[in-house]
């Protein structure tokens, strides 16, 4: 956070401390929490549904950026099944990367500031990165192009012992073309070359090409060429990008900001069709969190009295594909997916 | 994807000014003039890298398109039909919608230039001996496997670097270095249609002629308008299967069958290539049926050059194309009747030459992309039998 929100050391540390002491009176509590068996991927779905405040304040909208980094605590502790305590939302994100790492933080911001990755959820995930050891300049926060990340409300930063946030744009594909499968792309260079880790950071949305967009087709934006990828819904092009060893050997955690998600009518943002989750998504299964993401929108265009994906010829097909024996990438069926449900925020 | 190659060997580039560039061009065409074979590249990137890109300079307004509800558009330029959004972009990649304005992202924006002898687009019955001023702007509506220029085709505009050149200008710089043509080249013309249709009128005004070479890939009415402004035209057949276009091309062959028999109609002088590549597209019957439907469709006199592949792009794993089994689809294509049949990325190969149909002289001989004897006369005739020879073989 410091970097991103142009904080100092000082004013970092405060946050820390007043951070803890929220925690500590934070009201944490699992509902239909499901026990995880060793072979099930787990995802957790954490909702705050006081993330916006009440009243007049949650009509405006804004995410009340304590709750949601408390939200994000209480998400990580449950991903690794650890008792709440201050000390273990540190000792969660060492298990994602530490003072030797590098770590790229792919955020999703083709859809402007109305369904962007927030910027308050990324600045508590580098915050905590940096209280687990990564150096600030080691925390690098990126998405295709630097224009749109501004226009999603991030400040681009290069250089120095800070946080950098910037776009591919900034320093290109690399030149060499990797392949698997059906795809065969450039990649960014601040994946292979600034990331030795990645925390995919996507939104939760519609898609009226792919059903939805959520963590597997957010590796869309890594390439120098996503348009050559959304004939057939794109199958089986998702899976394979994501097959791409630069992209698989280091993905180790997703974060879905679902804080507003879309049920219709993606990937360009349309206030008319999204609604206020005030949740996050998080896993290490890409396919779970996807597969998972795609219930919830299923289950509001039921409440919303849409038809199902399915019926409208757009169900994300990728998703299974990801999950085949030749992919590999991990799990879509319900019976291997343990969706751990959570409740938090600061009482 | 057109299969002209433009890459540099070596893949070399350099960062040009407007000058460096016009000298690029003139050493190139006097290096070609030499008549030296550079298999298989011989052509340099037009890169200049250290220009920042204005966006707005190559931004217009896209000629072939419907608006729909909700700011969207349905594309009508290609037979993808790509329905976008605001704020995205085609299969493309150089067209995009913005607010329910479809535009194109590439106009005037030329990433490769070279000047080329006509025979290496390949066309071989027009105007040969000649130079062509070559052109490119990014993207691609498919994305073949085999594609020699991925680095331009497959990519998106603000990805490459491009110089500007307006169609004035273009036409100027043809004239300046004695090309009696502008070839649009390189990736693919379709998806620069506005373009091209310009410099093409811009040409015609000063006395520049247009080729295009192109995967053919286009609605009727685009093709219509926009290489009904051409004076020649290349095709890319790639292959004679739908399979093959699925797989392989990701595109659909009838739409390109459809293109090859409406410039027929339109009376365009129009060459085809098929690129040979080993166990996808050497299947007897292939050639069989390939040369059927072109006597059919489109007469005997259509030149049909079978082209060597070589392992590019996402298609490393295959061999280069045996120099046998050219000759067989050849032979099947002679068998079958059809006049001018030749065998192309193969130097020095008797099947580069133009033969006399009736009298089975050599009329045109080449050597690598040089007509070193050309022997058909004014009125387009045999000098030995005064048999006809189909093409536009004098300026």
């Amino acid at each position: 956070m410091t970097d991103l929100r142009n904080h100092s050391r000082r004013n970092f540390l405060t946050r820390c401390l007043t951070g803890a002491v929220a925690m500590g009176a934070t009201s944490l509590r699992a509902t239909g929490e499901t026990q995880a068996a060793a072979a099930k991927s787990r995802v957790v779905v954490a909702r705050d549904p006081q993330l916006r405040g009440s009243g007049a304040a949650a009509e405006a909208g804004h995410v009340d950026a304590r709750r949601l980094e408390t939200l994000l605590d209480h998400a990580m502790q449950s991903l690794f099944n650890l008792p709440a305590t201050h000390e273990n939302s540190i000792a969660a994100w060492r298990r994602i990367a530490g003072a030797d790492d590098s770590v790229s933080l792919k955020v999703n911001t083709l859809g402007g500031r109305g369904i962007a990755t927030n910027v308050d959820l990324v600045a508590a995930v580098c915050e905590r990165l940096q209280q687990a050891g990564v150096p600030a300049r080691n925390i690098l926060v990126w998405d295709r192009d630097s224009e749109e990340m501004e226009r999603a409300g991030f400040r681009i930063v290069i250089g120095g012992d800070r946080v950098q946030c910037f776009g591919t744009d900034r320093v290109g594909y690399e030149d060499d073309l990797s392949a698997w499968g059906s795809v065969g792309s450039r990649l960014s260079k601040i994946l292979t070359r600034s990331s030795n880790v990645l925390i995919n950071m996507p939104v939760l949305k519609d898609h009226d090409g792919a059903g939805v967009t959520i963590a597997l087709k957010n590796m869309y934006g890594t390439i120098h060429n996503p348009n050559k990828y959304h004939p057939n819904g794109c199958d089986p092009y998702v899976a394979d990008l994501n097959m791409l060893p630069e992209i698989r050997s280091r993905m180790k955690l997703v974060i879905c900001d679902a804080t507003t998600a879309m049920y219709e009518g993606g990937p360009g943002f349309k206030p008319e069709h999204s609604w206020k989750s005030n949740g996050l998504l998080v896993a290490q299964d890409a396919v779970a969190l996807d597969f998972t993401g795609w219930q919830m929108i299923e289950r509001k265009r039921a409440e919303m009295g849409l038809k199902t994906l399915e019926a409208e010829q757009r169900p994300p097909r990728y998703i299974a594909t990801a999950a085949d024996s030749e992919h590999g990438l991990g799990h879509c069926d319900l019976a291997r997916i343990a969706v751990v449900e959570i409740q938090g925020g600061a009482s | 994807m057109n299969c002209e190659l433009v890459r540099a060997e070596g893949g070399a580039c350099m960062a040009l000014d407007r000058r460096s560039f016009l000298m690029c061009a003139l050493a190139s065409g006097a290096a070609l003039g030499a008549g030296e074979f550079a298999a298989p590249a011989a052509a340099s990137t037009l890169t200049s890298g250290a220009q920042a890109q204005n966006d707005a300079q190559f931004t217009y307004e896209a000629k072939f398109y419907e608006k729909q509800a909700n700011r969207k558009i349905k594309c009508k330029l290609c037979p993808r039909e790509c329905v976008v959004g605001d704020k995205e972009r085609g299969y493309c990649g150089v067209r995009e919608n913005r607010g329910g304005i479809y535009y194109t992202l590439v106009h005037s924006r030329v990433c490769a230039a070279h000047i080329d002898p006509i025979e290496k687009k390949p066309l071989f019955h027009y105007l040969p001996g000649t130079t062509a001023f070559s052109i490119a702007t990014a993207g691609c509506n498919v994305n073949c496997k085999f594609c020699q220029n991925w680095d331009i085709s497959q990519s998106r505009p603000e990805e490459i670097p491009a110089q500007y050149i307006s169609p004035h200008q273009a036409a100027d710089i043809a004239r300046k270095y004695d090309c009696p043509t502008i070839a649009y080249t390189y990736s693919e013309p379709v998806v620069f249609a506005e373009y091209l249709m310009d410099t093409a009128d811009a040409a015609h005004e000063a006395g520049v002629r247009s080729i295009v070479v192109s995967n053919g890939y286009m609605q009727h009415d685009s093709l219509e308008q926009a290489y009904g402004k051409m004076d020649a035209v290349k095709i890319d057949l790639k292959a004679y299967t739908e399979s093959y276009y699925a797989k392989v091309v990701t595109g659909q062959l009838k739409p390109v069958l459809d293109s090859l028999v409406t410039l027929r109609k339109m009376g365009k002088w129009t060459e085809i290539v098929y690129l040979v590549v080993p166990t996808l597209n050497d299947d007897d019957e292939e050639f069989r049926g390939l040369a059927a439907w072109i006597k059919t469709n489109l007469g005997l006199d259509v030149p049909l050059h079978f082209t060597q592949f070589h392992p590019e792009y996402l298609l490393k794993n295959l061999p280069i194309t045996p120099v046998p089994t050219l000759e067989r689809a050849k032979a099947i294509a002679d068998a079958e009747g059809l006049h001018y049949v030749y065998i192309g990325n193969v130097p020095g190969h008797p099947a580069q030459n133009t033969y006399c149909p009736q009298c089975r002289k050599m009329l045109v001989e080449r050597v690598g992309f040089t007509a070193s004897q050309m022997l058909i006369r004014k009125d387009s005739t045999c000098p030995y039998c005064k048999h006809s020879i189909p093409g536009i073989w004098h300026a």
